[in-house]
């Protein structure tokens, strides 16, 4: 804490480096209010994936903030986040837990930390197929992920595939969006600016 | 706009399209019946789940945006002022909800992130003042602007002594997003919301109690890690066991799917036997409001909801495809599971 209120401006020419703290900040939508936390463990204690975290969301925060990126990029604590937000609405402090969860995984991926498991392919696997199509085929993208992915597994997904098929729920092929190359351009444009973020460092572009 | 009645832009989202088509089906039905005018956005695309921000920030709030600056043009259309929540658009699916109004959030709130965003939408002739669309769950709308009173007065084949498990799951409460534009959300009780209980007891159904009815199914951990989901969709399903639910009411197609297309391959998992249907709200609506069961999408659950609507003399199809059950074994060879294929495959698909 003391550290981030010493630091010196130095002239306007060589950027401070930021800290882990304040990059993670900065890379999170809107405010963040990591900075607030005060270690109560409310979210470690409300979050479903608490028990298989490395680390418990109240412990990675104490990570960030001792600067100890490694550590904390490497750990399966932000892929094992489901987004459920019970941290969020019980936080003392109001930090806003999920989002900086988001932030971590780019910042994981960005880095090379991204050993993981799974969870990065599959959402690989999705936005491929949004980026080709403009939606999604959901289950579709299930089943060819996890015969990529977890062939032992491979036969419980198949009946339940062949469940979802018989029920008609399952599409083959993905809905192709009309403006598809309107799309396209947008994230294309979105991709360039994202390589120019990282060019000049605007962390909260990234 | 000359109509009386307000207008609503309708955001289906991938799953209803096809895995989630019984909500979709029952949704329209019943927007009929409440005289809700539901106008699909032309040419949305998908909102990218939660899968998108974990890669690309930019990227996805620029796909996420695409939809709300189509809904801009579409329902309020003008001087692309901004700012006041011209136009609503409703989304039945909570993932939807939840990433097209914190992206809305997040382009109100942080100007350069608008810029960057609208850069990129310019590239594909689009633009999107923050603000101007606001972001409803379709079950927000129903209790909210149609209203308890109105839905009361459809039901004329009530639910009698069907015991529902009224199921929320986590992102119609949650997450409130902060500062004053908290309005953007559904304002109810976090983590135990009652609208859907008052809801599904006004069909005359009987709501059990379901301490567990804004816990986390498990999202897309089906997809990453088995063991973590296994074990949530098992606690959701024994607490409404314990509880003797009937039947689960969902308003989520990711909820829906995790808790009835996995509900086998959990019961395997634990050695336990679950045997519970889930259904979308809007299916309950319909059958209580006289619409046949038929044309409100039952049959599409793989947990069969036909034996319970029995029970209390409403009958419902049974699963499609389930007469062809008797186990037969599939000709193809067990490697030759049912794969997607791209639209250039698809010939080679014999189906
Ligand atoms: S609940 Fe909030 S304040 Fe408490 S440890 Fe977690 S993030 Fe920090
Ligand atoms: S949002 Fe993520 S970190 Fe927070 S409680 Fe849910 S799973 Fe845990
Ligand atoms: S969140 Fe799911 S349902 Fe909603 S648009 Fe995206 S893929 Fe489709
Ligand atoms: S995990 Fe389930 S309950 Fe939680 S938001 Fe996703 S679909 Fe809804």
């Amino acid at each position: 804490m003391l550290a981030e209120t010493e630091t010196v401006v130095p002239p306007r020419a060589a950027k401070p480096p930021l800290s882990f703290l304040q990059q993670v900040m900065a890379a999170t939508p809107g405010d963040s209010r990591l900075e607030m936390c005060i270690q109560c463990g409310t979210c470690g204690g409300s979050c479903p994936s608490g028990p298989d975290m490395d680390y418990t969301p109240r412990h990675l925060f104490a990570l960030i903030r001792a600067d100890m990126r490694d550590q904390a990029l490497s750990s399966n604590t932000f892929w094992y986040c489901v987004s459920c937000y019970y941290c969020v609405v019980r936080c003392p402090q109001q930090v806003y837990i999920t989002d900086i969860m988001a932030a971590l995984k780019r910042m994981a991926i960005r880095e090379g930390h991204s050993l993981h498991g799974d969870a990065p392919d599959f959402s690989q696997t999705f936005i491929g197929n949004v980026e080709r199509y403009g939606r999604s085929f959901e289950l579709g993208l299930a089943t060819r992920y996890h015969l990529t992915h977890s062939p032992l597994r491979k036969v419980g997904i198949g009946t339940l595939a062949l469940g979802m098929m018989a029920r008609d729920r399952l599409a083959f092929t993905p809905t192709r969006i009309q403006g598809i190359e309107s799309l396209q351009a947008i994230l294309h444009k979105a991709h360039e600016l994202t390589a120019e973020a990282e060019r000049t460092g605007e962390v909260e572009l990234l | 706009m000359t109509t009386s009645r307000t207008q609503y832009g309708y955001y289906p989202g991938c799953s209803l399209e096809r895995s989630a088509s019984a909500y979709d089906v029952s949704t329209r039905a019943i927007a009929a019946a409440l005289g809700l005018d539901l106008a699909e956005l032309d040419d949305w695309n998908c909102c990218g789940a939660t899968e998108y921000l974990a890669i690309n920030k930019l990227a996805a709030y620029a796909l996420i945006a695409r939809n709300l600056a189509l809904a801009e043009k579409q329902f309020a259309p003008g001087d692309g002022s901004g700012g006041a929540h011209k136009a609503q658009l409703v989304a039945p699916c909570s993932a939807c909800f939840l990433n097209l109004r914190k992206a809305d959030h997040h382009l109100q709130e942080d100007k350069t992130l608008a810029v960057k965003t609208n850069e990129a939408l310019a590239a594909g002739g689009l633009h999107y003042d923050a603000g101007a669309v606001k972001i409803r769950h379709l079950l927000d709308v129903i209790v909210s602007d149609v209203g308890y009173a109105r839905v009361k007065e459809l039901v004329v084949k009530p639910l009698t002594g069907l015991r529902v498990a009224p199921y929320y799951g986590c992102l119609f409460s949650r997450p409130h997003l902060g500062g004053e534009r908290r309005t953007q959300g559904v304002r109810t009780n976090p983590e135990y919301p009652m609208e859907l209980d008052r809801l599904l007891k006004l069909l005359g159904a009987e709501v059990v109690y379901f301490p567990l009815k804004t816990h986390c199914c498990g999202g897309h951990m089906t997809q990453i890690s088995a063991d973590v989901a296994y074990e949530l969709i098992r606690r959701l399903l024994q607490n409404a066991a314990d509880f003797q639910a009937d039947i689960l009411a969902t308003l989520c197609p990711m909820c829906q799917l995790n808790l009835d297309a996995y509900q086998q391959q959990v019961s395997r998992h634990f050695g336990v036997k679950f045997n519970l249907p889930i259904v979308y709200f809007t299916q309950l609506m319909g059958l209580a409001f006289g619409i046949e069961a038929k044309a409100l999408g039952f049959g599409k659950e793989i947990v069969s909801a036909a034996p319970a609507l029995a029970r209390i003399g409403i009958q419902a199809p049974l699963p499609e495809g389930e007469a062809e059950k008797p186990k037969r074994k599939p000709r193809r060879p067990k490697e030759a599971l049912p794969l997607p294929v791209m639209p250039a495959e698809s010939e080679e698909m014999e189906l």
